[in-house]
């Protein structure tokens, strides 16, 4: 047997987290040895996972790197393995979560040990969740991804830390709880959850609306779609900046992978029924959040809303079943992660300065922090989707993907690309632009080096798949495709039994 | 050749942005101005090669995007057309970029304007080459971009960011009809390469749109609407918003926020003309399209009798210009809305020299009036900067078509060829053609009255303060006044000329009838160019000789000057209608509908009904022995009644 990749890349930050339970956190001599392990250790992660993507074949639309394990008596077995899909997704666990690491110095002031134990097993359980090919496994995965997260909000959050943990854990918990049911009631009437066996096999047509529905509660909330988005703002207003960043570069993307893995793959039939919710949900997220975002005063609560705007030209991607919609939707996953993670940070970094998130604090930064206000820029023109960044062509494949199925969703969509530069050039005014009146703001420093590099780590993919998508596009176009195949397939199943 | 033509701007403007700060202010102005420079000289001899050989090319760069059947490359495509943008883009680039070393001399941020003015030259480079319709979006927004952070430029300046937001966003607004026009394209044709859309387009002339897949064509009035006019129509709010056309004009005067250069450069000759362009390398598509030309006709000659309304009454030396700009932009539009693509091209062309030259010109006026732009405040100072003061002459004479120089050329056709189409919009917009001639003509001999002669009206600056600029901003100023005198007599042929056995355009420019050859008759001829003479002694005497008059004719007309000065009223409408609403809506959704509806009944609510049930469930854990036994007892008799009475 071959040497198990996946559950390495899963094991590995677990494993590095439980060595550092047995570390003293003295001095801050020790909280740098702590944080260089960790580093170190979600490093070789993200090597392994690069050599996984180069030993990956594109060309074929099975799952690779498959392991299977007896567990629970071959009532459920631990099964793991990718695709062209997962694959990107688990680059980009990889890729962030070293980056969150570094930026920690200055903000996690105490418990920097447990902060750092929380974040690589946040890194464990998100990976299993992009690879798992189990549904009792993933729902593993996703549940206990919660849990590293409430802590860190609930322990190093903002003011109103313990209320938003709350709210996050209750609103998650409750679409998961159906999820669950969802599952078991798989398990019944196909008798396994192995997804792969599940593909072949189709799910009674009967059952798919409830089970689409169930599964639809738990991502409806993750991803964040209208009206179960208000934890979001909270959430990522209180969290400490790494955890926004994980929250919504790699956290909100579990749903939106979950829609394209298990509703579309599992549900085809239903999710084509519920095209017209998922559609109506989408541009209300757009157009709704949009509006709201402009009128925040706290930059972290804009950024969070402009995120569920974004998540909703992802679902309406996904529901259009096409080549464009599809791919799209998942560039714009990518692209979001790079892009949300890195404006995260960008507030993170203003906010360790003066410590306060108001728009109405700042303003002239550029004479003072001109390093900053680039990357700024290159991140607020990625996240209103400029040609010749990452966000350009997700939103623009959507769009067009959209346009094929429907001319009013489209259009209805693409004002939601108006709105996004409005909110986004006048947050990026009223910080960076203007003069300088808060005298508090004159010592300010800019970007130091360790702060450069994350930046720059996260511009340069932004421009690069901005010029050149190939990379990703080549990854995911064989699974996509066998994805519209399959639901292609089924839905004429469907309507052969039918007529 | 071509490939280095397009990346020389890219890689001036990188080298002057990242390492500014490194080589120095004068070695950034060296190196961008040359690159450039490098670049407008490849682009001339390509365009001699285009015009000799009938040279066409397409290189591929490298695949772009590759997504199902979408698949777009990076590409440079050399025909007739855009070998004609090239020169006009790079050649006045080239200029713009000298001119600004001196006039941003006193700036502390030369490297940073040197690096967006090559970056946009880049990018409108990477626009006018385009072979397919995404790559001219890339370009088309990259032109948007550059033009944002110029006109931002003085960043401490509140109106600067106020209008540089102002125009992405209008732009955007157009933008976003651009980016339908193209899925359009993209739905019907499976492609957006020009060459395999233009090859399609007789097969689907009377193709119905149907907006849902599979439903039937979609009606409007009682009338299946057509795919091409929706495309053609969709393709033109992008335009009108580049281009600052009516209803979506109202970003262009407030541009002029940026330094003067770059309004020169993008908010003149290259940028906004880019509407133009658009429509113009559609021509096989609005061909087909009777409804979309005459709505490019009317919109454009309601700009430019409009905006020549509005600059008549302005008093900030570039807002003029600004409007002037529209104005003409509006000509170029009902020229290709007549089927006159040539002329509607070659009025861009001779434009682009005398208007880049004006605003160059009233950069040196500002700057020798040390940042006064109000044109109440200069006057009698032609004697102290006589270069500028000839030069702004030469390109008011061009502007207003004073007989055998450029302009005279370009827009007497467009209004001949106007009236020669013979068609009700046709000869309406001919006619409004020659009015706003006419119109044009006074607010630019008032511009040059008001600013050169008369008295001296500033109170801060002595007269004596006043000089002229240094050589290296007249030098461009020269260049620009030959091309403004000659552009139109020496190019006409070539543009616009009549000969059957050479045609220049070859298949860039789709005609579906070939223009006609008659002539107009003789009073369409020659009332513009005898109104615009005329109108030289009328404005001399309005605004030098006898300002009483302009004063109760002002007087006389309160309503129709306060509509004029006050921009027709469509800031404060679209704040009325938009700006407020959004903002409105956005804090509603916000405060009433996230925090009142959604929390208060979901999250909020419903941790709020578990804390009250609790609190009363805790009520029954008091501990005492006898109150258990009572609700025991209470729930026995209670199942025991039940299940007698069953």
């Amino acid at each position: 047997m071959d040497f198990p990749i996946l559950s390495s890349l899963i094991l590995l930050p677990s494993v590095g987290a439980l060595f550092l339970l047995f570390a003293k956190e003295s001095n801050t001599k020790s909280q740098q040895t702590i944080k260089y392990v960790s580093l170190f250790v979600s490093f070789v992660n993200f090597f392994i996972s690069i050599y996984l993507w180069q030993q990956f074949d594109k060309s074929i639309s099975q799952f690779q790197f498959i392991e299977e394990k007896i567990w629970l008596d071959g009532f459920i077995n631990y099964k793991v393995g990718v695709d062209g899909i997962s694959i990107l997704f688990i680059i980009l666990t990889t890729f962030i979560t070293p980056l969150c690491i570094i930026s920690v110095n200055n903000s996690i002031k105490s418990r920097l040990k447990d902060f750092l134990i929380a974040i690589l097993i946040l890194e464990s359980l998100m990976i299993g969740v992009f690879c798992s090919l189990d549904l009792v496994v993933f729902y593993l995965f996703f549940e206990g991804g919660l849990i590293p997260m409430f802590l860190i909000i609930g322990i190093w959050g903002g003011n109103r830390r313990v209320y938003s943990a709350f709210k996050f854990f209750l609103y998650t918990l409750l679409g998961s709880v159906l999820m669950l049911i969802a599952i078991i009631a798989i398990y019944l009437t196909s008798g396994t959850t192995d997804v792969v066996k599940l593909y072949d096999l189709g799910v009674n047509p009967n059952y798919q609306n409830f089970l689409w529905l169930a599964f639809f509660s738990s991502f409806a909330v993750k991803t964040p779609m209208w009206p179960a988005h208000t934890w979001l703002p909270d959430a990522h207003v209180e969290a400490p900046t790494a955890g926004s960043v994980l929250l919504a570069a790699i956290l909100l993307k579990m749903a939106g992978y979950g829609f394209l893995r298990f509703s579309v793959g599992l549900f085809p039939i239903a999710s084509e029924f519920f095209v017209p919710l998922i559609y109506t949900l989408s541009l209300i997220a757009i157009i709704y959040t949009s509006l709201v975002a402009l009128m925040q005063q706290d930059m972290k609560k804009l950024i969070a809303y402009s995120s569920v705007a974004h998540m909703g030209f992802v679902t309406l991607g996904i529901f259009t079943f096409n080549q464009q919609g599809l791919e799209g939707s998942i560039v714009q996953m990518i692209s979001h992660g790079l892009v949300s993670a890195a404006l995260f940070f960008s507030v993170g970094i203003v906010y360790e300065r003066t410590h306060s998130r108001l728009i109405e604090t700042y303003g002239g930064l550029v004479s003072l922090m001109p390093k900053y206000s680039i990357f700024l820029m290159i991140f607020t023109l990625a996240a209103i989707g400029l040609p010749g960044t990452s966000g350009f062509i997700g939103e623009f494949l959507i769009l067009i993907g959209a346009f094929q199925d429907n001319f009013f969703v489209a259009a209805i969509a693409s004002l939601g690309v108006i709105l996004g530069a409005a909110y986004m050039l006048w947050l990026y005014k009223r910080v960076v632009f203007g003069k300088l009146e808060n005298k508090e703001l004159l010592t300010i420093s800019d970007l130091n080096k360790s702060e450069m590099f994350v930046l720059a780590c996260l511009a340069l993919p932004v421009i690069f798949f901005g010029f050149y998508p190939e990379p990703i596009l080549k990854t995911i176009e064989v699974s996509v495709n066998n994805l519209i195949e399959m639901y292609n397939n089924n839905l004429i199943i469907l309507g052969n039994n039918n007529g | 050749m071509e490939i280095s033509l397009l990346f020389l701007p890219l890689i001036a403007s990188i080298i002057s942005g990242f390492f500014g700060k490194y080589i120095g202010d004068r070695n950034s102005e060296i190196i961008t101005s040359l690159f450039v420079i490098a670049s407008a000289l490849l682009s001339i001899s390509i365009f001699y090669n285009v015009i000799i050989n009938g040279y066409e090319n397409n290189i591929v760069i490298a695949s772009w995007i590759n997504s199902g059947t979408l698949n777009v490359n990076w590409s440079i495509k050399i025909d007739p057309l855009s070998s004609v943008m090239l020169v006009v883009v790079t050649a006045i680039s080239a200029l713009v970029h000298i001119y600004s070393i001196g006039y941003m001399s006193h700036d502390p941020h030369k490297p940073r304007f040197m690096a967006y003015l090559s970056l946009f030259t880049f990018a409108m480079l990477t626009l006018v080459t385009a072979d397919n319709f995404l790559q001219l979006f890339f370009g088309w927004e990259g032109v948007g971009l550059c033009s944002y952070f110029l006109i931002g430029f003085w960043f401490k300046k509140d109106t600067a960011n106020a209008a540089a937001i102002k125009a992405f966003l209008v732009n955007r607004v157009g933008d976003f009809g651009l980016a339908l026009g193209i899925f359009l394209i993209f739905y019907l044709f499976g492609t957006v390469n020009y060459d395999e859309v233009f090859l399609k387009i007789p097969e689907l002339v009377n193709k119905e749109i149907s907006l849902l897949n599979n439903s039937p064509p979609f009606a409007f009035l009682g009338t299946a609407v057509r795919s091409i006019d929706i495309i053609c129509l969709l393709l033109f709010v992008g335009a009108m918003g580049k281009s600052a056309q009516l209803f979506l004009h109202t970003w262009l005067p407030d541009a002029m926020e940026g330094p003067t250069p770059v309004s020169a450069l993008i908010h003149a000759a290259t940028m906004v003309t880019a509407g133009v362009f658009l429509v113009v390398r559609c021509s096989p598509i609005f061909e087909y399209s009777v409804l979309a030309l005459n709505v490019v006709t009317v919109i454009g000659m309601s700009t430019a009798l409009f905006a020549a309304t509005v600059a008549l009454v302005q008093t900030d030396i570039k807002k003029i210009i600004a409007y002037s700009t529209c104005s003409q932009l509006g000509y170029m539009f009902f020229a290709a809305g007549v089927g006159a693509y040539n002329v509607a091209m070659f009025h861009l062309f001779t434009h682009a020299f005398f208007k880049a030259l004006l605003f160059l010109g009233s950069g040196s006026v500002i700057h020798a009036f040390n940042n006064e732009q109000n044109i109440n405040k200069m006057g009698n100072v032609w004697k102290k900067i006589p270069y500028t003061w000839i030069m702004m002459i030469i390109g008011t004479l061009a502007l207003t078509g004073f007989p055998f120089l450029s302009g005279f050329y370009s827009k007497d056709a467009i209004i001949e060829f106007a009236y020669l189409k013979g068609n009700t919009s046709g000869i309406i917009a001919s006619y409004i053609g020659i009015f706003t001639a006419f119109l044009t003509s006074l607010y630019s001999w008032r511009l040059i009255f008001k600013t050169f002669h008369g008295k001296f009206n500033n109170e801060e600056i002595k007269k004596e303060k006043i000089h002229e600029s240094p050589i290296v901003m007249i030098v461009p100023l020269i260049i620009l006044s030959v091309g403004s005198i000659f552009a139109g007599f020496l190019f006409k042929d070539i543009f616009i000329g009549y000969s059957d056995n050479y045609n220049f355009w070859n298949n860039s420019i789709k005609f579906l009838n070939p223009l006609t050859n008659e002539h107009p008759p003789l009073f369409i001829i020659i009332i513009t160019p005898i109104l615009v003479i005329l109108s030289i002694p009328i404005s001399y005497y309005l605004f030098i000789k006898n300002e009483k008059i302009t004063h109760s004719i002002v007087e006389s007309n309160k309503f129709l000057y306060n509509l004029f000065l006050n921009k027709w009223y469509f800031d404060e409408f679209y704040k009325f209608i938009f700006v407020d609403p959004a903002k409105k809506i956005g804090l509603f959704f916000w405060k009433s509908i996230d925090i009142n509806v959604i929390d208060k009944f979901g999250p909020d609510g419903i941790s709020k009904l578990v804390k009250f049930f609790s609190l009363k469930a805790k009520t029954f854990q008091s501990g005492y022995i006898y109150q258990y036994a009572f609700i025991m007892l209470l729930g026995f008799s209670a199942i025991l009644t039940f299940l007698i009475l069953n």
